[in-house]
């Protein structure tokens, strides 16, 4: 099977669409981000190089590669060297398993809308996420620079105590999709997305990935106010383009990858199910609705970044190992108990005591956080 | 206080940054599009002319004595009524303002006796190279609506004499 020279063609093909995909996404995030912090800062934001600015992001890259690269004179040479290539290849190859649309017929062949349709998609993806961390902190500690050290450290301790909960996020998907599959997940999500049935588990899985990727509220190891730049102070040139690429498309691909778990993938609006603007119908709407889930997305991490200020890092702990990894074991038990019940007793109505029984714990859990505040000031005072 | 106002205030906040989007942008587009300058503002000099053409400088070089930058290089000559340019004695010759060595202070416009120098509101001052920085009286001239006001003028002898040049009123502003 593997001798089919057309299977590697196929291979081949979509590899290089993904890549392209992902990198113009990047260059195009950039544009899309400071528009739209522009816009709410009431500003105009890019608008010179070409019409709207599209022609931007181009003329960023060509003064990234002319730059000078500077390598600090006792910095470990090698890491140095490697460490933005080890961010940046997780970034990219994670977006292999994400699918984005269903199989279809094409020269009469059926090809998957995925680089690879594998059944342990899930499990790949929180492998090569946990990657990602090598490269940052293997960045801080070869600048030989404290403040980069620094970033480095709070980095992977911060990605390391946020990956608890994003696993028990991906867990909350694979027990309502019955498979670790990312296509059969996708698929599960026709008649109803799953940030519908489980929301507070969801919203959870949005917040640990703005944790994941570093950006603002928890954007603390690129705090540029306490630590210049963070892992990154001592890159410059290609080498800084190529963890500023890294940070990008791990945004848009988190971003895929919360749209795949939660917000029904590739997949229409479920009352569109069997109207023209289903996918079963035209597959070619799946990677429009992906994009358009993943622009939403992303537009809410640029809201959040105008918005919130950053969290102290006492705190961003605090917050993560003491309110979101209980908080998401007890989400992750409701979902369970809730399925369970639904087919013990063959009532499939009885899915929905899982959001019901998820925002009261959710709420639970505001007024414990809220009752600890005030306990706090109370002793403060 | 209740139990949800931290929930409550956080989403108040990101509703005050999406009513932001909707505001009209308060960018100038600046090279299209240019702001008015204050009254006030002190930018590239003027030398002024009077309603016939003449030039209002006579000089005197007390804008040079003045420039706290020296950045002002004055050369005077003789009048005569075959080739009038002030209703002096005397006229500037040479008049040179370098614009890296100025301040824009205003102190020439306050030293003038003849209200000849006027900082303007021109403020696109940039330069490829020191020497197009320095801007010769050619250069900071008033210029005229009709040619023939340009000087030098040639005019009938005994109209203007040692008390020609008007007295100066009180400035304006």
């Amino acid at each position: 099977m593997l001798s089919d020279w057309t299977l590697w063609l196929e291979w081949f093909i979509k590899a290089v669409v993904l890549i392209l995909a992902l990198l113009t996404g990047f260059a195009y995030l950039t544009w899309y981000e400071r528009r739209a912090l522009a816009r709410i800062q009431t500003r105009i934001g890019p608008n010179r190089a070409g019409p709207q600015g599209l022609l931007q992001p181009i003329a960023d890259a060509v003064k990234l590669i002319f730059k000078e690269e500077l390598v600090p004179a006792k910095a470990d040479k090698i890491l140095f060297f490697w460490a933005p290539v080890i961010t940046m290849v997780p970034s990219i190859i994670i977006a292999a398993v994400i699918p984005f649309g269903p199989t279809v017929e094409l020269f009469g062949r059926k090809i998957s809308l995925s680089m690879a349709n594998i059944n342990v998609g899930v499990l790949y993806v929180m492998s090569i996420a946990s990657i990602a961390v090598y490269g940052i902190v293997l960045a801080g500690w070869s600048s030989n620079n404290k403040y980069a050290m620094l970033g480095g450290l709070r980095s992977s301790a911060q990605m390391i105590s946020y990956e608890l909960s994003l696993g028990l996020g991906f867990v909350v998907a694979i027990l309502l999709g019955n498979s670790m599959n990312l296509h059969e997940i996708v698929e599960k999500q026709r008649d109803i997305w799953f940030a519908l049935v489980q929301p507070v588990g969801a919203f959870i899985f949005l917040i640990v990935t703005l944790a994941e990727v570093n950006r603002a509220p928890f954007d603390m190891p690129e705090a540029e106010q306490e630590l210049t730049a963070g892992y990154h102070s001592e890159y410059s040139g290609m080498k800084f383009a190529l963890f500023f690429m890294a940070e990008y498309q791990k945004m848009i691909v988190i971003c895929m990858i919360a749209a795949t778990l939660f917000f029904g993938g590739y997949r229409e609006f479920w009352f569109l199910k069997d109207t023209f603007f289903s996918v079963d119908r035209n597959w070619w709407l799946g990677p429009i609705y992906m994009l358009a889930k993943v622009i939403v997305l992303l537009f809410f991490m640029i809201w959040i970044r105008a918005t919130w200020p950053r969290i102290r890092y006492d705190r961003l702990m605090a917050f993560g190992w003491k309110v979101l990894l209980p908080l998401s074991l007890a989400i992750v038990f409701i979902t369970a108990a809730g399925i369970l019940l639904a087919q013990e007793l063959n009532n499939p109505m009885l899915i929905w005591t899982i959001p019901v029984v998820s925002i009261m714990v959710g709420l639970f859990t505001v007024v414990m956080i809220y009752r600890e505040l005030r306990r706090k000031a109370y002793e403060r005072a | 206080m209740s139990v949800l106002d931290p929930v409550i205030e956080l989403v108040r906040g990101l509703g005050t940054t999406l009513k932001m989007m909707l505001e009209r942008p308060v960018t100038v587009q600046y090279p299209e599009q240019k702001r008015e300058v204050r009254p006030r503002f002190r930018g590239r000099h003027v030398l002024k002319r009077y309603e016939n053409g003449l030039e209002k400088c006579i000089g005197c070089s007390l804008c040079a004595a003045a420039c706290p930058a020296d950045a002002i290089f004055v050369e005077a000559a003789e009048n005569t009524d075959e080739k009038r340019f002030s209703p002096g004695e005397r006229y500037a010759s040479t008049y040179e303002i370098n614009m890296i060595r100025c301040i824009y202070c205003g102190y020439c416009e306050d030293a003038c006796p003849t209200e000849a120098i006027v900082l303007g509101d021109n403020y696109e001052l940039s330069f490829f190279d020191r020497r197009s920085a320095i801007y010769t009286k050619d250069m900071l001239l008033e210029s005229v609506p009709d040619p023939h006001m340009l000087t030098p003028q040639k005019v009938e002898p005994g109209v203007y004499n040692r008390r020609s040049v008007p007295e100066m009123k009180d400035p304006q502003d």
